[in-house]
């Protein structure tokens, strides 16, 4: 067996050993094994998938294999990594192992959905069959409902319904879409490489078809991506989240978004991908100013984060349709940056709501004296979130506006600076928040009791600071890493798209 | 020549901000002083030997400097072409003249303020800050690219932010840092958008000009350059305080006065000048005019901070506006220079890119001394108002001497250093138009008067007494301790020393094509500007100095409009005020977040509710009679039977 | 000999008169007699097809005994749950049996 099929077993073993395990401390020590294991796996993986690229493997993708799953519709389960998937199997295995510290008290049926999740998460980005993908896709999405309406907090039973009913429509759309790839392009495979490269049977889709699947499936994951007007189940939904879950939704869920427009959607179509990346990237460009505007009036720190993930995403998809290496280096750099920012942003806002029960900045003042490690490490993501240099925001949003910007059309260009004005308004809110809340004389006496980080928060705070510092002082590992599983795609891209009438 | 060493000079600080910052809790405050002082120390040695070991590696066959570059590797490579993210140290004259300009001051500050900040909360986290600010400011000032340069640009930023808001748990330092940094960024946009433009039609982001890359579509060079530089230009004008970005500035003086004398005095408030001057042969080349626009824009700049500065009676508020007027004064110099008739860039045509540097060395040395002696008086008096002062010539003697210094260099007396360093910006005005010439000379005048109405203000005047005699009744009102004067009496002696020993040497260090030139004072210039000067420090002297002033009184009486809108600043930070909250979050943010809310949430919960309205509609099919059901069946039958038949 | 339109004659009336039954009829126990007829109708229908039309084979036959062991043991099960219905509503007449509407 492919030994990428171990970030589905480990998984699945952690929901065995929760079934059997009795008590709070077995169950701890169930999420943490695991999830260490699921992050030494996603480690050495990136290790090894380094030293065999170096070593001359070029490949588009590692370590593949298929099992026959379901012969007669061609299903297969198919893995294989290349360095994007690498890059989103070691930030979900960062945002699960921290996630899991971030939930200590909870209980044992929430760590079996949320395990759960993990599993579609993981298994999601290590398959390259069509149809595995949206199982796990759709297996990751299912127990948010539960997580949001049992565990969560405030108006729980609307949101959860909301988002999975969103995120439902989102993937009938999906399905469509895949469908319509499949039987474009002959009927014979799910495969992603088979279908691209129109090997086993496939051969090239049709472009009127693609007119009518490109649009279906972009919207599909777009919709997780939070694509504007797609987008507003994420401000409810990370509101009433508990701490890890918005944390494992913002940081890896939202990613899924991304990555399957990329995977999926463009590189599938390339020509389509390339007439209407026009209309997309005006939806997105929207989302990227939209969100940032609209988190500048919030009043409830969820809602603030949720809103400005709506803007980070949406520069994700933004640089995916600009076509080119460094926009898309950059995008998968933002998501990893994101993920990693809005992860610790979630874990540090549920730490300070569950000690001060509110999450009103009108509410709160002067947090800096009364939890330090908190609010220092609260400044430091919402620095990272606006862009300081040496944190991973910076890399990120850098090399997607440079890359952005190169595109040959002034339009484009014109919207990139469009969307590099969300930088300012982006301290804005940011600056905002964090004077309300952190800086000033509490004037609450219940708060002045409240005790700072106990070590077990601590610890996956400080885990999630040094990986975004890591990537922002030393973006050329991450850089090389992502840019190599970019550049195949990019340029399958534009060849397809640049022979006019190829396939006749 | 080997300069290896160099990457000591960022890396030092950088360690110490890491210690202090991950540490200090840990810390007495002494260690953590000791720390940062003997780091930035070290750096501070380092930077003199470089210089040393820089200028005195002797000129190149073509009669400069060469560019020396010790480090450059690919931090971020970009995929594209020759666009790469570089990280590097690069030394040419005005860098090294920089690295010595920072660390002096920095030092200086370092020092200061173990008496200053003494038994402060958060003393290692101040410590932190300032070291992280010096790693910046000197990243800043040794960029290979204008990438890095951005880079270190943000990070002072956010450095300026965090030393502002020092002071956090106090309303004004948290809304004055966060005003500073939102300004600042909002012109770094305008700076990043430049970077996008410049990268994309020249293919590189090197400062090296004369290797640039593949030069796409330049038929528009004469529209195009020219935009991405002013565009550059505007976040310089953010960071350098020009108007109308300039309302950050006075706000800034929130923070601690060392801080005020480090950041917002002597180095990062001059990175747009550096920058300006960093990309000097770009603008001279393929953008005089615009060039000129800038030097209007320095001009309009000065004259409007000296006529606020005149009206302040909080004193920091005085050295902050008269910051803006003297960088504009840079500013102004820089944008003068005009190409020459042989070569683009020559000394002659090119005086004030001299002017600019030796005004920016000489303004830093003597603000900061400014600076830090308005931070021993405030220290004395507890208040940053003139009101509370006056008389404070007895208590505070050195203090009173090395202001006075510093207060004769800024005004323009011989032989001070601000005498020679503004006489060589006049005297670049006057070679370009001698209308920018007498304006600047008007500028300076002012200068004079309002820099002496503040001296008289503070140290003869009319003293407060109750409000000393209060003072003293708690404790001392006097001369602050040596470790604070130590420094202003250090910062005293090159202001005293660096001018008439220079003239000859500065020119022949820093120029704009790197050879030698040789200064030479124009002697109309020189005395009309000492005589104007002059006249403005005796009429500051007739108003101010006497203990009861019923000259200012009746002016102030005569003119009461006039004195309000100065004093009010002529109301620039209103009109501001009134842009982001009435317009940007009333009329922008506000409807959009209720459009997101009720629209297009609305349209979703609208989609839901229409689909439970659709289900409520056919609910009343489902009766729950068997019979009906079967009615139904059977007649569904009976026609599909027919259907069958036909 | 008879013919086969007889047989189908006499099924045929049974079955509309099931169908009647079913259709009108209130007590939920001569709604079942009614679909006894219907099954009857057709067991009638089986047999005689295959008596007459495919003497050779006997499927008709085996059908029509499947059908009357099924039909035995529903009725069984009818009944038991009527019998449960009356225990708990004293009534079973199917204009009350409405609660599993919806």
């Amino acid at each position: 067996m492919n030994f990428l099929s171990i970030f589905v077993f480990i998984p699945l073993l952690m929901l065995l050993g929760l079934w059997l395990v009795k008590g709070q401390k077995g169950i701890r020590a169930v999420m943490v094994i695991g999830s260490t294991a699921l992050l030494a796996s996603a480690i050495c993986l990136t290790v090894q998938f380094l030293a065999d690229r170096a070593a001359g493997n070029t490949a588009e993708m590692l370590y593949t294999a298929s099992f026959s799953w379901f012969e007669p519709l061609h299903i297969y389960y198919s893995v294989g990594v290349d360095g994007i998937s690498v890059a989103m199997l070691l930030l979900s295995g960062i945002i699960v192992f921290t996630g899991t510290f971030v939930s200590w008290d909870m209980c044992k049926e929430y760590f079996l959905w949320f395990t759960l999740l993990s599993l579609g998460v993981f298994g999601f980005f290590i398959s390259i069959d069509m149809f595995t993908m949206f199982m796990f896709y759709e297996v990751a999405l299912i127990p948010m409902y539960l997580l949001i309406g049992v565990w969560g907090t405030g108006k729980k039973e609307y949101s959860a319904m909301k988002l999975t009913l969103m995120l439902m429509g989102g993937s009938a759309f999906l399905m469509c879409g895949i469908f319509g790839i499949f039987y474009g392009a002959g009927g014979q495979t799910m495969n992603i490489l088979d279908i691209a490269n129109l090997q086993n049977g496939a051969h090239a889709i049709d472009i009127s078809q693609q007119y009518i699947w490109f649009p279906m499936t972009f919207v599909g994951f777009g919709v997780l991506g939070a694509l504007f007007p797609f987008h507003t189940w994420s401000p409810d939904g990370h509101a009433s989240a508990p701490t890890a879950v918005s944390m494992l939704h913002a940081g890896v869920l939202m990613k899924l978004g991304g990555y399957g427009c990329f995977r999926i959607a463009m590189y599938l179509m390339p020509q389509a991908a390339n007439e209407l990346a026009w209309i997309f990237l005006i939806l997105t460009g929207i989302s990227v100013v939209y969100g940032a505007f609209s988190a500048c009036v919030q009043t409830d720190m969820k809602y603030i984060n949720a809103y400005s993930s709506v803007s980070h995403c949406g520069l994700v998809l933004f640089a995916l349709l600009m076509i080119n290496q460094t926009a898309a280096t950059g995008a998968v750099i933002q998501m990893l940056s994101h993920g990693l920012m809005t992860a610790l942003f979630f874990a540090l806002i549920g730490m300070i709501y569950g000690r001060t029960h509110t999450r009103d900045i009108r509410e709160l003042n002067g947090l800096m004296r009364i939890m330090p490690f908190l609010s220092v490490c609260y400044v430091i993501a919402g620095l990272g979130n606006l862009g300081l240099p040496g944190l991973s925001g910076f890399v990120a949003e850098m090399t997607i506006f440079v890359g952005s910007f190169q595109h040959e059309e002034t339009f484009y260009r014109v919207l990139t600076i469009a969307a590099c004005s969300s930088i300012v308004i982006t301290a804005v809110y940011i600056l905002r928040m964090v004077g309300k809340i952190l800086f000033g004389t509490c004037t609450n006496e219940h708060h002045l009791k409240l005790t700072d980080a106990t070590l077990v928060e601590r610890f996956p705070v400080i885990v999630l600071i040094c990986c975004i510092a890591g990537i922002g002082l030393a973006p050329f590992f991450v850089s090389d890493l992502v840019n190599g599983g970019v550049t195949p795609i990019i340029e399958h891209i534009g060849y397809v798209a640049s022979k006019s009438n190829p396939f006749l | 020549m080997d300069y290896q060493y160099t990457l000591l000079i960022l890396l030092l600080p950088f360690l110490s901000f890491l210690v202090l910052g991950l540490f200090g809790k840990w810390m007495s405050h002494k260690v953590a002083g000791i720390i940062g002082t003997v780091s930035i120390g070290v750096v501070a040695c380092l930077a003199f030997y470089t210089a040393y070991a820089y200028f005195g590696a002797g000129r190149d066959a073509d009669g400069t400097f060469a560019t020396e570059l010790p480090y450059n590797f690919t931090w971020l490579p970009f995929y594209i072409g020759n666009l790469h993210f570089d990280m590097g140290i690069m030394l040419d004259p005005i860098t090294v003249m920089m690295l010595i300009v920072i660390t002096t001051v920095s030092l200086m500050v370092h020092i200061y303020s173990f008496g200053y900040m003494h038994g402060e909360r958060g003393f290692q986290r101040y410590y932190a800050f300032l070291s992280l600010f010096t790693m910046s400011m000197l990243g800043l000032v040794v960029a290979t690219n204008i990438f890095q340069m951005y880079m270190f640009w943000e990070l002072v930023g956010v450095c300026s932010y965090l030393l502002i808001g020092f002071y956090y748990t106090t309303a004004p330092a948290v809304s004055a840092s966060k005003k500073a940094f939102i300004v600042t960024r909002f012109a770094d946009l305008g700076f990043l958008v430049g970077i996008l433009i410049y990268g994309f039609y020249t293919g590189t982001f090197s400062f090296d000009f004369t290797v640039s890359g593949s030069v796409r579509e330049f038929a528009g060079a004469s529209f195009i350059l020219p935009t991405a530089l002013f565009l550059m230009f505007i976040g310089g004008a953010g960071k350098s305080a020009m108007f109308p970005l300039h309302i950050w500035l006075p706000d800034a003086m929130e923070g601690p006065t060392p801080v005020s004398a480090l950041i917002h005095a002597a180095t990062m408030v001059v990175a747009g000048v550096f920058q300006v001057a960093r990309l000097f042969p770009l603008w001279i080349t393929y953008a005089p005019e615009t060039l000129h626009v800038v030097a209007w824009i320095g001009a309009f700049t000065a004259f409007y901070a000296a006529a606020v500065a005149c009206a302040q009676s909080d004193i920091k508020r005085v050295l902050a506006f008269s910051t803006i007027s003297q960088i504009a004064f840079m500013m102004v110099a820089l944008g003068v220079c005009i190409p020459g008739e042989h070569a683009i860039i020559d000394n002659h045509g090119s005086l004030g890119y001299m002017a600019s540097m030796y005004h920016l060395f000489t303004h830093a040395m003597f603000k900061a001394t400014l600076f830090l002696c308005a931070g021993c008086i405030i220290h004395a008096v507890h208040s940053n108002e003139m009101s509370m002062m006056g008389g404070m010539r007895k208590y505070m003697p050195v203090t009173n001497i090395t202001f006075l210094i510093a207060t004769l260099a800024i005004s323009g007396i011989p032989p001070f250093s601000g005498f020679f360093s503004k006489d060589e910006i006049l005297a670049a005005s006057f070679q370009y138009s001698p209308l920018m010439g007498w304006v600047m000379t008007g500028i300076a005048a002012m200068t004079a008067f309002y820099m002496f109405r503040v001296y008289y203000g503070i140290f003869w005047g009319t003293e407060n007494k109750e409000y000393h005699e209060e003072i003293k009744a708690h404790g001392h009102l006097g001369e602050a301790p040596l470790v604070m004067t130590l420094p202003l009496i250090l910062l005293t002696i090159i202001t005293i020393f660096v001018g008439w020993t220079l003239p000859g040497t500065f020119g022949s260090y820093v120029s704009a094509t790197g050879q030698a030139y040789v200064i030479h004072l124009d002697p109309k210039i020189a005395i009309t500007s000492v005589v104007i000067a002059v006249a403005s420090i005796l009429l500051a002297t007739w108003i101010y100095a006497r203990s009861s002033q019923p000259v200012a009184e009746r002016m102030k009486a005569a003119f009461p409009r006039l004195h309000e809108w100065a004093y009010r600043r002529f109301y620039i930070d209103e009109i501001y005020q009134f842009i982001t909250h009435r317009i940007i979050f009333a009329y922008i943010s506000r409807p959009l977040a209720w459009f997101d809310r009720h629209i297009v949430d609305g349209a979703l919960n609208g989609l839901a509710s229409g689909a439970n309205g659709i289900g409520e509609r056919i609910r009343p099919l489902q009766s729950g009679r068997v019979q009906q059901y079967a009615y139904v069946f059977f007649l569904g039958a009976v026609v599909l039977f027919f259907i069958m038949i036909i | 000999m008879i013919q086969i339109e007889y047989f189908l004659i006499v099924a045929a009336v049974m079955m509309f008169a099931g169908i009647f039954g079913f259709l009108t009829r209130r007590s939920t126990l001569a709604i079942l007699l009614s679909i006894e007829l219907m099954l009857n109708a057709t067991d009638i229908n089986f047999a005689v097809f295959n008596r007459l039309m495919y003497p050779a084979g006997h499927e008709g036959y085996f059908f029509s005994l499947f059908s009357i062991a099924i039909s035995a043991a529903e009725s069984a099960i009818a009944i038991a749950i009527m019998i449960n219905i009356y225990r708990q509503m004293k009534d079973i007449s199917i204009d009350k049996l409405q609660k599993l509407k919806w």
